[in-house]
């Protein structure tokens, strides 16, 4: 078969091309004789870092306190932390999604009946006090009748699953698994 | 009560949650800011985006 003009014939590697020597004693297909970095980052491992995670990890006191006040009240893992900032953002972001979903007639989950209403309780129970608060005054709309409840209970289960991470990132901090 | 549009409502949902996130993902005031926006630019401007494949899916 002939071969067309536009066919270009690429030329076979040398074995003597410096491109492609390896160091002496090095194969391909070896692996590196190192474990899988999976997270990084900079100076994370430095001598400061130690020091100040062995600080936090010596004092004194409840190491859970900050997790289980912030799951309580959203902000408050933060502000025993003496981060009145940060707390003061995330309580205000956690309650007005609550006090939002309730506006909005959404439902306050009681018990579960199915999967689904299962995983909208637990939801619900990030809010700590918020959620047992509201379940006494029989807040929340039930059962759905509008669109705009049914934005309001995934308002609610939003709010208690933000909740949670503000609780286990003031953890973090009180361990000293996270730097500041 | 109160019912918003499910625009206003993914704006509310998307401002909040993006505060959170910036405030525990990241470790500097200025990084908090900036994961922040791009946590809402991503909820924004994905919900736009899908809402008109869906529009010209659904044509």
């Amino acid at each position: 078969m002939p071969r067309s003009r536009n066919t270009q014939v690429v030329p076979t590697p040398r074995r003597d091309d410096p491109e492609l020597r390896l160091k002496r004693g090095t194969s391909i297909r070896e692996p590196l004789n190192r474990g899988p970095v999976l997270y990084s980052q900079k100076g994370m491992g430095s001598a400061e870092n130690k020091a100040a995670s062995a600080a936090n990890k010596t004092d004194k006191g409840f190491v859970y306190l900050p997790l289980i006040a912030g799951w309580l009240v959203p902000g408050a893992g933060h502000f025993l932390l003496r981060k009145w900032g940060r707390g003061t953002l995330l309580a205000i972001s956690i309650i007005a999604l609550y006090a939002l979903g309730l506006a909005m007639d959404g439902k306050l989950y009681s018990g579960a009946q199915d999967i689904l209403e299962l995983l909208g309780l637990v939801g619900d129970l990030g809010n700590g006090l918020m959620y047992f608060v509201g379940r006494m005054m029989s807040l929340g709309g039930d059962p759905i009748q509008f669109t705009t409840a049914e934005y309001g209970t995934k308002f609610i289960e939003f709010a208690g699953l933000l909740n949670v991470i503000a609780a286990i990132d003031a953890h973090n901090l009180r361990t000293g698994r996270k730097a500041s | 009560m109160i019912r918003p549009s499910h625009f206003t409502a993914l704006l509310l949902v998307a401002v909040f949650a993006s505060t959170v996130f910036g405030i525990t993902m990241r470790d500097t005031p200025k990084r908090m800011l900036r994961y922040g926006l791009y946590c809402f630019t991503l909820f924004v401007g994905s919900a736009i985006v899908l809402s008109w494949v869906m529009y010209f899916i659904a044509r």
